[in-house]
């Protein structure tokens, strides 16, 4: 009977605990993400876009501090979304002190915490961030980014085995698509019947690309002619 | 089966029948050095409305063998029927031209297997072409570009299958085409059993194909609610059907078609025209009164 009612004290009481302060959070997921000088992976990339049917592609994925990040197909034909290159938040994240931070709250639903980045640099391309973090695992779950040229784009990342690195075994990109047309004169189209009942749902539509990475080497060097 | 031999030999001492030949590979061969070159910037070009949405086109992943040959059928299908013509308008009207159809007819042959023999000599030459078509887009593209995965652009969608998903369909699609090569051999053999001269059959056969073509390619609703799906010439572009992918959350299902029940129609539909076309050929033939 103690000991249940010490639970309980301790539970009402935790969940009565201030929340970090946002920049030390920020400060212990960049901390994170800063114990990476470079990786490459290996990952699947499946595309999700209304005008594409493709099947699932191998990519090579490359990283080096500060920003450098290139995806490079290593089987078949897959097309990388523009903004992709900001899948990894460190370059943004380690510019302190060039953003303000806004608290926002938790999310109802998950718990996460929600962080608002305001870069100060009026050139940055990233114009407002939204961070979703798990403040006990100290990793971004969720961001949205609104960006100067590429639009709004999200990224959910699920962790699992790199996730001291804070680098995700998962990344769902998710990125507003323009509406893609040919000259039926150029693709002299067959017209099977079901190309046109398609055709209202292929306009403005979310595309998702999603990287499910099979193995890290991280800090093991990556040149810098792959990123040429 | 002699009779057929001597067929096929009459079509293939013809110098004229080798010009078809000639001319096929000297577009094709044209066609793979221009995308040797500057195929990169000709699939950069084909997709830059994906520039919006995409870092980069893949241009270099997506030009390779397997859509070479797909480009080369693209713009070759439409001109073959036109070759094919050219041999299938002489079958019977140049026999009468040349004054040996009456010769011929007088023979201990009836006239239905005269007329047999003839077509099966047009289909004969008429699949030739095709397979020296198929040697030389695919097997040569593939030694010249190598393989990837094949990348077909279509109006409002771009369909990706893996290599080993690509033979098959080109196996299908050649064998499509056939049945609409024979179809349009088949037009140009009836109207050669009217004539008393090839050049006739020949002109009346490019010219059906010019204008059917326009109005299968024409975008106007009135035209594809009535005329368009009665053409031969709209289902002539069915081999490409085998080409269209079905996709799950946009993900390619290999070895899937996207409507074969309507390729399936097609094919019907230009056997049936073949059958037709033949049939009115047959009839007028045996009932034709052969004084040349």
């Amino acid at each position: 009977m103690r000991r249940a009612f010490f639970i309980i004290a301790a539970c009402l009481l935790g969940s009565q605990l201030p929340a970090q302060i946002p920049e030390d959070l920020i400060s212990k997921v960049q901390a994170k993400l800063e114990k990476v000088n470079d990786y490459t992976a290996k990952g699947k990339l499946k595309t999700n876009v209304v005008f594409i049917k493709a099947p699932v592609a191998s990519v090579k994925v490359y990283y080096k501090k500060p920003d450098k990040m290139k995806i490079v197909n290593e089987k078949g034909i897959s097309f990388i979304p523009k903004g992709s290159v900001n899948i990894n938040l460190a370059k943004f994240l380690s510019a302190a002190g060039k953003y303000e931070i806004v608290d926002a709250g938790k999310e109802a639903t998950t718990g996460l915490r929600i962080l608002k980045l305001l870069p100060t640099d009026e050139n940055s391309d990233i114009v407002l961030s939204t961070l979703y973090i798990d403040e006990k695992a100290e990793l971004i779950l969720k961001a949205k980014n609104t960006t100067r040229d590429n639009g709004t784009y999200e990224l959910e990342m699920s962790y699992g085995n790199y996730a001291l690195f804070g680098l995700p075994d998962k990344v769902i990109f998710s990125f507003n698509t323009k509406d893609y047309k040919l000259p039926k004169g150029v693709t002299f189209d067959y017209d099977d019947g079901v190309g046109k009942k398609q055709e209202d749902n292929l306009k403005n539509k979310k595309g998702k690309v999603e990287i499910t990475y099979s193995e890290y080497l991280i800090n093991k060097g990556v040149d810098d002619a792959i990123f040429k | 089966m002699s009779l057929l031999k001597i067929e096929i030999f009459k079509i293939f001492k013809r110098p004229r029948t080798y010009i078809a030949f000639s001319v096929i590979a000297l577009i094709i061969i044209l066609i793979q050095i221009a995308l040797k070159f500057g195929g990169e910037e000709y699939v950069g070009l084909m997709l830059s409305g994906m520039g919006d949405s995409f870092e980069q086109i893949p241009s270099k992943d997506i030009l390779n063998g397997y859509l070479v040959c797909f480009v080369i059928l693209n713009l070759l299908l439409i001109h073959i029927p036109i070759l094919v013509a050219l041999v299938a308008g002489d079958a019977v009207a140049g026999e009468a031209n040349m004054g040996t159809l009456r010769l011929l007819a007088s023979k201990p042959v009836s006239r239905v297997k005269l007329l047999v023999v003839k077509f099966m000599a047009s289909a004969f030459y008429t699949l030739i072409l095709l397979i020296w078509v198929a040697v030389l887009a695919l097997f040569l593209s593939i030694a010249l570009f190598g393989v990837n995965w094949l990348g077909v652009p279509r109006e409002l969608q771009f369909n990706i299958m893996e290599s080993d998903d690509v033979l098959w369909r080109y196996s299908l699609a050649f064998c499509f085409a056939a049945i609409g090569l024979i179809c349009v051999a088949a037009l140009a053999f009836m109207l050669s059993v009217f004539s008393e001269n090839s050049i006739g059959p020949i002109v009346v056969t490019v010219c059906v194909i010019i204008v059917f073509t326009i109005l299968t390619q024409m975008q106007i609703p009135f035209y594809d609610e009535t005329i368009k799906p009665y053409l031969f010439t709209t289902h002539m572009l069915g081999w490409k059907g085998f080409f269209y992918v079905r996709g799950v959350e946009g993900v390619t299902e290999k070895g899937s078609i996207e409507n074969l029940s309507s390729i399936i129609k097609s094919a019907g539909i230009l056997i049936g025209y073949t059958a037709v076309f033949l049939g009115i050929a047959f009839w007028y033939f045996k009932r034709k009164n052969i004084l040349s």
